[in-house]
């Protein structure tokens, strides 16, 4: 086992379409400046940094050299990882392990991605095999509209059901000061909204934004010391798989399930419906928010359509995901699995501002990427 | 001899005997002729490199994705820019905390990270720390034609020196450490080719 440690610092910059107004690495310096300061903390403090965004986005490669000054990483021991869209937990992960491993006491993770800078469907695409796969299956709306038709088909789940989950996400982030997309809408509206790839709508899907989050990590004593009260790391759990797309099994989530099982088992959770009081989900589509929630074992399969008609992941239902709008209200996306992790933390250690569920005490973040990945924290305000 | 150490070690007898014969095909093919590398592989019944060619087409699928970028300057450098595009200046700016002058500007000092908005205008003069001239053609990043002639100028007034061209100028002319000037272009467009290059100026070696 590694040793205990605690998320105690925080930032992200505000996030838009096109922020026009800075570089990338302006973006960075944004979210570190923000993120020392909710730690109260000096670069000095810090002992060393990951950062990571997606491989092609912006054409500048070695991010962990020219983002230096940004970064605040002169003379510190940087890296860089990259690991597609679940590249905002997966510095998070490197940013735990480093400080677990007794190695490092302070680690800044940073994700960050200006989206405005490229062509995202174009890049994303490369992500798939270039002389089998990348002419007729790639890109981001077309497999996850694909899983869907297969979901509503094995269980009778409707557009509808993914309308709500849009719903539901795009009016929490009218809570949310640093969402991207702040609009309230109805699920008509969703329903209403033009068709992209059926079954999912415009409003169904995430958008691309320009953003960083930096997430500070310390080792117990040290955050004991330096912060009221930490986000205690009680796992952090990475599942990858895909060799071909048709390879992956389509009607539930193989990668997610393992991962959350994994961290359920890690954490000592038994019901996690029950158990978890807040949840930031990496959903990139409305209709993930339906599919995915049994591969969370939130109930068992086929069962998440009822569960959302009830209103069990509303502000004010059992389980509340998403208080910060979630993925389809902002995406700038090396960050946005990061930013999943840090609003997690904000809600344990009591920052979350208007969109604050009142006595959070655990706490579920995950990252989603390409193809069917899944990383899973939990968090807590106990102690592991 | 990495193969036939690791594998006395660490395989079976016939493995080790296979090692071997490959061993000495690799040999042959770097420092024998190619007839000798034949007989040898006839000789040990070991299959010459190149004969998968035999079994399979060999394919290769060419592709070709276009991905338009374009790059946000940032508050920091477009103020440097509009300087130099309008004013015909070059800027610097300078840490708060430990006084160090940057040129190009930075966003934050690389060793203390405080906030740099503290510009100071640097006369455009400076001395050649060093320099090369380039002679072979890169034209995918360098539309100009060789020789080029790339400097490293360490301005008056700044800590940090600044990468550019060196023009009007013989290769043979140059020293480093001699006194160079910046020259702007008369049309400016707000990118580093404002500066157009920087020549050697009146003062000789520092």
């Amino acid at each position: 086992m590694g040793k205990r440690v605690g998320i105690i610092g925080v930032g992200q910059t505000h996030h838009a379409a096109k922020r026009l107004d800075a570089s990338g690495v302006e973006l960075i310096a944004e979210a570190v400046t923000r993120a020392l300061d909710d730690a109260q903390l000096t670069i000095k403090d810090i002992d060393a940094v990951v950062i990571g965004n997606m491989d092609h986005f912006e054409n500048i490669n070695y991010v962990d050299m020219w983002a230096a000054d940004g970064l605040g990483s002169c003379m510190k021991p940087v890296f860089k990882v990259t690991t597609g869209g679940t590249t905002g937990t997966t510095v998070g992960a490197c940013g735990y392990y480093h400080a677990a491993s007794g190695l490092f006491d302070v680690v800044m993770a940073v994700g960050w991605e200006k989206n405005s800078e490229s062509d995202t469907q174009a890049a994303i695409s490369t992500c798939a095999n270039p002389t089998l796969e990348r002419d007729s299956f790639a890109g981001a709306i077309g497999p996850l509209a694909t899983e869907y038709s297969m979901y509503m088909k094995a269980y009778g789940a409707t557009e509808e059901d993914a309308a709500r989950v849009a719903a539901r996400d795009r009016n929490n982030a009218c809570n949310n000061p640093f969402a991207h997309i702040r609009q309230h809408v109805t699920v008509e509206e969703v329903l209403a909204s033009p068709m992209l790839s059926y079954p999912i709508k415009f409003l169904d899907m995430c958008p691309r934004s320009d953003g960083a989050c930096a997430v500070i990590f310390a080792v117990e004593e040290k955050a004991k010391r330096l912060c009221p009260r930490p986000a205690w790391v009680h796992c952090s759990v990475v599942r990858h798989d895909y060799t071909h797309f048709g390879d992956l099994e389509w009607t539930w989530m193989p990668t997610l399930e393992r991962a959350t099982a994994e961290a359920y088992r890690l954490a000592g959770i038994h019901d996690p419906l029950k158990e978890l009081d807040v949840c930031e989900l990496y959903l990139p589509a409305s209709t993930c928010g339906v599919k995915w929630m049994d591969s969370c074992w939130f109930c068992e399969k086929g069962g998440a359509p009822e569960l959302i008609r009830k209103g069990t992941f509303e502000m004010d239902g059992e389980l509340p995901i998403n208080p910060s709008g979630g993925v389809i209200s902002c995406n700038p996306i090396g960050a946005t699995a990061l930013i999943r992790v840090g609003e997690a933390a904000w809600q344990i250690m009591g920052r979350a501002g208007d969109r604050q569920v009142e006595g959070a005490k655990k706490a579920m973040a995950t990252g989603f990427g390409g193809c069917s990945w899944s990383d899973v924290f939990i968090l807590g305000a106990d102690l592991p | 001899m990495g193969i036939e150490t690791a594998g006395a070690a660490a395989v079976p007898r016939r493995s080790q005997r296979r090692f071997k014969q490959v061993r000495e095909v690799i040999d042959a093919l770097r420092h024998g002729t190619r007839r000798n590398t034949r007989r040898l592989a006839a000789k040990r019944e070991v299959k010459q490199l190149s004969d998968w060619k035999d079994q399979v087409e060999v394919m290769v699928h060419h592709g070709k994705i276009s991905v338009p970028y374009s790059w946000t300057v940032g508050s920091t450098l477009s103020k440097w820019y509009v300087l130099m595009r309008d004013k015909g200046e070059i800027w610097a700016n300078r840490c708060p905390s430990c006084g160090k002058v940057y040129v190009p500007p930075k966003i934050k000092c690389n060793d203390c990270y405080k906030d740099m908005n503290d510009w100071v205008k640097l006369p455009g003069t400076g001395i050649l720390e060093s320099y090369t001239v380039v002679h072979y053609s890169e034209p995918v990043i360098q539309p100009q034609e060789p020789p080029i002639i790339y400097g490293l100028v360490k301005m008056d007034g700044a800590d940090t020196a600044m990468v550019h061209l060196m023009g009007e100028v013989e290769p043979e002319q140059l020293m480093v450490g001699m006194r160079v000037e910046a020259v702007m272009s008369e049309e400016r467009e707000a990118n580093i080719f404002d500066i157009r290059y920087f020549r050697p100026s009146a003062g000789g070696e520092a």
